[in-house]
């Protein structure tokens, strides 16, 4: 366990010294939430109305940019080779690594959601909802985009296949986040979807790793 | 030099060199029939002579199956001409998803039981399953314009199978972008794994979706109810598209084991070579 | 304790690298590997610590009485060893002290369980004489100072089996013969050590084995 934290809390502070990666994925998010009412046009209500979903295609998009490195960096210093040599199953350090994301992306990500939806109209009604659903589906896509990140480490043109393995496979977090805030909202505020979501989250947590650690070991021969 | 050793040694575990490299004992009874069949030697004979016979089968049976459609078949009484569209449609998204279960099937058989053939079956089936895939899309969307007016429509179905061709092309760019052929068979495998076991919740979610945007859509999740003069020629059609499936997946891995040997061989010279050199510097 | 090699063979996508490469390594000895480059020195560490899998053969830990205790497959090896490689295993922005630090949490096993970590950092700093770097971040050193930094790594964590890929890289005079020092401290508290090299090494008690080039498959 103090290993699983070690790791933890050094990617952690790599995050934070390094900074650029949170920095630029903030900025894309930004950015990319700006050129759609550009492209789009400026109508408040088709604003409003598509905000959610703009805000969470976006997410989706910029945690897919900070997630390239995830395993890349460890694996170029040679790190990942003494990471293997522990007592932390490959599994562990995945899931480590993963939550590190997580935290430092995933949830900065989540928290400037909000702040978006002001510039596409969102009601303010649903500001908590958005986080919150947020907040529940990221960890579904650090823990899948960690697979794609471990089966891309020695691919060239990393950056371009990590989209196109990944995005297919976060289809049902979209979709789940859509309908958890949809349902909430809804006269009805169903909360199914909403629990799929966490569901998912769960389950990637837990299936993720398996995957993504036997790419990694296949990769460091 | 023994033709099972030259696949092993282009970048299969070398555990089946020992066993690919006796054809002899591969004949004895003990052994199953795929334990038979992953014998790329053996695989080889068996596969020429079982080719031509598929393939001809396919080419009759699609034939007779054309015949029926175009010919034997009533038009849809409200589709008209355009339902006959469906005899092709129809097999071709039956084998993409086929296609991909074998995939899978392959993938584990590579990763856990260490078949030295079934890395070229996955590998011969990925862009034959693409291929089909991307037919059942072009010939669905052809066949949408008559019956709802648009070529596209996110219907459940539809878009569940476009996201099996984006993990179709996930499959090729992975192989095609890692240099170590043998470590690019075992990752690929590993994400058409992946992709077997997030393909239910995608499908799952499309259609969780679905039915929440648009319900009661203009699309029946049944199609139109089929009548037996549609069903026969339809099940022929299916029947001929599989055969030429397996034709070509055959084809596919005996060009597949042709290519490893050529690149064995290749890599036998080049070593060759440079022990030569060595030696005439000594 | 014993570290067993039972006729190796190595590839490495088509190549093999090594064939039937066996040896016995007893406790308080080294095992030196000399040969050309490309003869297969780094892949055999690399297969020792269990990163590669022998496609023939085995690696293997005997106890004292020679009982088995692990094999490389299961990943038993890699926990009772120290690889140090051609990479130093640095991150530029942690400091000198906080890279140790991780390492001495993330290594550690019972046998580091009367130390503190902290403890066992100062100690591995001093040895390595990087005391007065300590809260410099690792991104400012010198190439011969990574390396020492790498090298400290292997007195944070009790481990009974060092492997050590051309240790001396990019080290003066004066830090090889700290490296030797605290290898023969290591083997003298019946440690082993596997190391690949092109220069000698002096140490207490020594074998080599030379690698030859990579065989033909044939």
């Amino acid at each position: 366990m103090s290993a699983f934290l070690a790791l933890l809390s050094r990617d952690l502070r790599l995050a934070v010294r390094q900074g650029g990666a949170l920095g630029t994925a903030l900025g894309f998010y930004m950015l990319v939430v700006t050129l759609l009412p550009l492209g789009l046009g400026a109508d408040l209500n088709l604003l409003s109305r598509i905000a959610p979903g703009v805000l969470w295609i976006a997410l989706l998009l910029a945690a897919l940019l900070s997630l390239g490195r995830v395993f890349s960096s460890d694996y170029e210093d040679g790190t990942l080779d003494v990471l293997a040599t522990g007592r932390l199953p490959m599994e562990l350090v995945v899931g480590a690594k993963a939550l590190a994301h997580w935290i430092s992306t995933g949830i900065p990500l989540a928290l400037m959601a909000p702040v978006l939806g002001l510039l596409l109209n969102l009601e303010l009604s649903a500001y908590p909802l958005l986080f919150g659903t947020m907040l529940a589906g990221t960890p579904a896509i650090s823990f899948i985009g960690a697979v794609g990140a471990a089966l891309t480490l020695r691919a060239y043109r990393g950056g371009l296949l990590i989209a196109l393995l990944v995005l297919p496979l976060y289809v049902p977090t979209l979709i789940f986040g859509m309908a958890a805030i949809n349902g909430l909202l809804g006269a009805s505020g169903t909360m199914s979807a909403f629990l799929i979501l966490i569901a998912l989250s769960l389950a990637s947590v837990v299936l993720c790793p398996l995957a993504a650690a036997a790419a990694l070991r296949l990769q460091m021969q | 030099m023994q033709q099972g050793y030259l696949l092993a040694s282009a970048g299969l575990p070398v555990v089946h060199l020992r066993f690919s490299a006796q054809p002899l004992r591969s004949f004895s009874m003990t052994q199953t029939l795929t334990q038979r069949l992953a014998n790329p030697t053996r695989f080889m004979e068996l596969s020429a002579s079982v080719l031509p016979w598929v393939a001809g089968a396919a080419a009759l049976v699609i034939g007779y199956g054309l015949y029926l459609s175009f010919f034997v078949a009533p038009p849809d009484y409200l589709q008209g001409e355009t339902a006959r569209i469906m005899f092709i449609h129809v097999p071709c998204a039956w084998l993409s998803m086929a296609v991909y279960a074998i995939i899978a099937m392959s993938s584990f058989g590579l990763l856990v039981f260490r078949h030295p053939l079934a890395d070229v079956s996955a590998k011969a089936a990925v862009p034959l399953g693409a291929a089909f895939t991307f037919l059942a899309l072009v010939t669905g969307s052809l066949w949408g314009r008559p019956t709802w007016g648009t070529y596209w429509v996110w219907d459940a179905r539809l878009t569940s199978v476009l996201i099996l061709f984006f993990l179709y092309l996930g499959l090729m760019a992975l192989r095609s972008s890692i240099e170590d052929e043998a470590l690019a068979s075992k990752l690929t495998a590993i994400l058409a794994l992946v992709g077997i076991v997030m393909l239910p919740i995608i499908k799952f979610s499309v259609n969780f979706g679905n039915t929440l945007h648009q319900p009661a859509s203009v699309i029946r999740a049944g199609g139109p109810t089929i009548d037996t003069a549609l069903l026969v020629p339809l099940l022929v059609m299916a029947v001929g598209f599989t055969l030429m499936f397996v034709a070509m997946h055959l084809k596919a891995m005996r060009n597949e084991i042709m290519r490893r040997r050529v690149k064995a061989l290749q890599l036998a010279e080049v070593e060759r070579a440079q022990a030569s050199q060595l030696a005439a510097a000594e | 304790m014993q570290l067993v090699a039972e006729n190796l063979t190595l590839e490495r996508g088509a190549r093999r690298i090594a064939n039937g490469v066996s040896f016995v390594l007893e406790s308080g000895t080294a095992l030196l590997l000399t040969g050309p480059n490309g003869s297969g020195k780094s892949t055999l560490l690399r297969a020792l610590a269990g990163y590669l899998r022998p496609s023939e053969g085995t690696v293997k830990v005997r106890g004292e009485n020679g009982a088995f205790e692990g094999s490389s497959e299961s990943g038993e090896v890699a926990e009772v060893c120290h690889f140090v490689g051609h990479l130093d295993g640095i991150k530029t922005h942690l400091t000198v002290k906080e890279n140790l630090a991780f390492w001495a949490t993330y290594l550690a096993g019972p046998a580091d369980a009367k130390q503190s970590t902290a403890h066992r950092v100062e100690d591995a700093l001093e040895q390595f004489a990087l005391d007065a770097l300590a809260e410099i971040p690792a991104g400012y050193l010198s190439a011969g100072q990574k390396r020492r930094l790498g090298l400290a790594r292997l007195a944070v964590a009790k481990r009974p089996i060092w492997l050590l890929d051309e240790p001396t890289v990019s080290l003066d005079v004066a830090s090889v013969k700290v490296l030797t020092d605290a290898i023969d401290a290591h083997l003298k508290a019946g440690g082993m050590a596997v190391i690949a090299t092109h220069l000698p090494m002096e140490l207490a008690s020594v074998r080599s084995m030379q690698l030859g080039r990579a065989q033909v498959p044939a």
